[in-house]
């Protein structure tokens, strides 16, 4: 158990090396750097070759990896170009609002779709089921780029609900609520698809379990339906649910992407994005970096809980 | 039923793509500039005193220039002409009240005759590189469960690398550093080729777990005594056991590269603007007040779940939940139900 724990924490540590190693070398290899997108055509050759020698750019690839690697060791990541600024100064804060975008979707689709899915799938019959998994069909078939359109949409005809951004000009008292009322539509658009994910897949493996003689056996003892179902057959239905948290973690990056493009909110996504087109090199490895660091963290956690829930995974 | 839902609405969406250059009214190109942002024509057939006519439609007059408002003219009726000049329907005065059914976009052109041409781009995009992904991803899982050793797990372990990666980075990425402004066709296949790599290891991790099961069945080890060479055996026994599970597999990749396609375009990486794909046509709404205003440039997004949604209903059949990278245990269900119940 542990030399397993141990052998993917080291598959962590790769998986960050890595990821971030290869978008500044991806970023590097691109034709054109920062100089020609940001001075443009016109500037003179002398001007460019200034400001390559002042941004560092004029070196050769290997040498500005190596000591990218040197000083990134120190927590050092160098200077963003576009912002001018520390990349670990901007990272951070971006990374967070990732962060709880993320974890407030991931929360929301479990706490819906898991007890959705128990409830459909152990019982396959009657008009509740059918329109929850009515439901999860017609949002499975909306990943977060349609969901963030059709609720920015909703938001901004009803003026219910902010439809960007993180916080509305000049509100200084009550900024958590102001916080969550621009919370809500990003985590949904991100939430929906994967509750209804969620919900499909518990519904599978509940009635896998459901089918099992040992749960039919528990029935004939007597056991009232609902603890049979909620107790002992969700027990070994949440197994292959479990198993799919660690993919679960890209899907919500990908995803979040899209919403927070659309919806405006100023995440990794958008800075990465900034930082790709700009070939803010320096940039784009920390924000890299920090994506494949969440990348790293949940598919971890993931194993954890699976070698806990499923012993045999971690043999 | 779900079946028979499914099937129509890629029917549908397929007859619409081959057909554009017949259903649609106008060219990808074609702008009417008195008409930005203009609401859908509906075609009517009684008009104001109660009267029947032959389809018509009223033309919209200016009122606000500034607001992009529009009124219908109830006073002149154009009528709607079928085939003519190699088009199914059109209005009589182009000029003057164009056939627009699902209103202009902001350039004024018809949004119902982009949301055709541009679903030749996005569904032909999406099922090359679906087929890509099935020529790379069967040839890594093939060789990696046919040779097995050292070979297998350098595959995999890659395979397995790229899955954890967040897709849509992963593309992004790729696309971002080529050079941003190329040719549409030059766009075409670096896109289908980026969404060919990052789909590919869904597939080898599949087919390499079915390729392994089957070469230890008796069909496989009679075939290689009989002397048939590691390619025939490979490509005449051990792959077409994995074709149910690629046909899955490539159901669900298809939408997930439409939506990568447009994701792409949206953000400006995709394709050049007169080109009409889903994706470019989404950009025109990429302003919130624009199409708050203007719902019918949301289209392309409707178009995108009714495809995505009939290819869920026909994945109804198999019983597998369509969600990319599931465990290859999985993929053995759909590929032998038969080796499942012993």
């Amino acid at each position: 158990m542990l030399i397993y724990i141990a052998r993917r924490a080291a598959f962590a540590v790769f998986l960050v090396f890595a990821v971030s190693s290869a978008a500044l070398v991806l970023a590097r290899l691109a034709p054109g750097d920062y100089v020609t997108t940001s001075l443009g055509i016109d500037a003179r050759r002398e001007t460019i070759e200034q400001a390559r020698a002042r941004y560092g750019l004029n070196r050769s690839i290997g040498e500005q990896y190596r000591d990218w690697v040197i000083r990134a060791a120190r927590l050092d990541f160098g200077q963003s170009l576009i912002y001018d600024r520390p990349v670990a100064d901007l990272i951070p804060e971006r990374a967070a609002n990732t962060a709880v975008l993320a974890l407030t979707a991931l929360l929301a689709a479990t706490l819906v779709g898991l007890p959705l899915g128990v409830i459909t799938g152990s019982r396959p019959g009657g008009v509740v089921p059918l329109a929850i998994r009515a439901t999860s069909l017609i949002l499975l078939s909306m990943p977060p780029l349609l969901t963030s359109l059709f609720l920015v949409f909703v938001a901004a005809r009803t003026g219910w609900l902010p439809v960007g951004g993180m916080s509305a000009a000049g509100s200084a008292g009550g900024a958590s609520l102001d916080l969550l009322r621009h919370l809500v539509v990003p985590a949904a658009a991100l939430a929906m698809p994967l509750a209804a994910m969620f919900e499909r897949l518990q519904a599978q493996a509940m009635s896998d379990v459901v089918g099992q003689p040992y749960v039919l056996a528990t029935l004939a003892r007597g056991v009232p339906r609902s603890r049979v179902v909620w107790r002992d057959a969700l027990k070994a239905a949440l197994r292959p649910v479990a198993a799919l948290y660690g993919l679960v973690v890209g899907t919500l990056l990908s995803g979040s992407f899209a919403v927070e493009v659309i919806t405006a909110w100023p995440g990794l996504g958008r800075l990465m994005l900034d930082a790709l087109l700009a070939r803010d090199v320096y940039l784009v490895a920390g924000c890299a970096a920090a994506g494949s660091l969440f990348l790293a963290a949940g598919t971890l956690m993931s194993d954890a809980a699976l070698a806990l829930v499923d012993p045999s995974t971690s043999e | 039923m779900t079946r028979v839902l499914g099937s129509t609405l890629l029917i549908v969406a397929i007859l619409g793509a081959a057909g554009a250059p017949v259903l649609a009214p106008h060219a990808i190109g074609d702008q009417f500039r008195g008409l930005l942002n203009a609401a859908p024509t509906t075609p009517h057939v009684v008009d104001d005193s109660g009267h029947w006519h032959r389809p018509f439609i009223y033309p919209w007059t200016l009122v606000s220039q500034l607001e992009q408002r529009y009124e219908q003219d109830r006073s002149t009726r154009v009528p709607l002409v079928w085939f003519a000049r190699g088009r199914l329907v059109g209005s009589a005065d182009d000029s003057r009240a164009p056939l627009m059914l699902l209103g202009g976009d902001s350039y004024g052109r018809d949004v119902f005759s982009r949301l055709l041409f541009g679903a030749r781009i996005s569904l032909a995009l999406s099922i090359a590189a679906a087929l890509g992904s099935m020529l790379m991803g069967g040839l890594i899982g093939g060789v990696a469960g046919y040779v097995g050793g050292g070979i297998d797990d350098l595959l995999m372990r890659a395979s397995d690398f790229v899955i954890v990666l967040p897709a849509m980075y992963v593309a992004l990425a790729l696309r971002s550093v080529l050079p941003l402004v190329l040719e549409p066709g030059t766009v075409f296949v670096l896109l289908a080729a980026i969404f060919a790599v990052v789909g590919a290891p869904f597939i080898s991790r599949g087919v390499r777990a079915i390729v392994r099961g089957e070469k230890r069945l008796d069909y496989a080890v009679a075939a290689a005594s009989l002397g048939a060479g590691h390619t025939r055996l490979l490509a005449h026994h051990l792959l077409p056991a994995a074709r149910s599970f690629i046909v899955v597999e490539i159901t669900m990749l298809v939408p997930a590269f439409i939506v990568a396609e447009a994701t792409l375009s949206y953000v400006g990486l995709g394709f050049p603007d007169p080109v009409a794909s889903w994706g470019t046509m989404l950009r025109d709404a990429s302003n919130v007040r624009t199409f708050a205003d203007f719902p019918w440039l949301l289209s392309p997004a409707a178009a995108m779940f009714l495809v995505v949604l009939g290819l869920n209903l026909l994945m109804q059949q198999t019983g597998v939940v369509p969600v990319m990278g599931a465990p290859p245990a999985d993929a053995r269900r759909v590929s032998r139900p038969a080796l499942q119940s012993k």
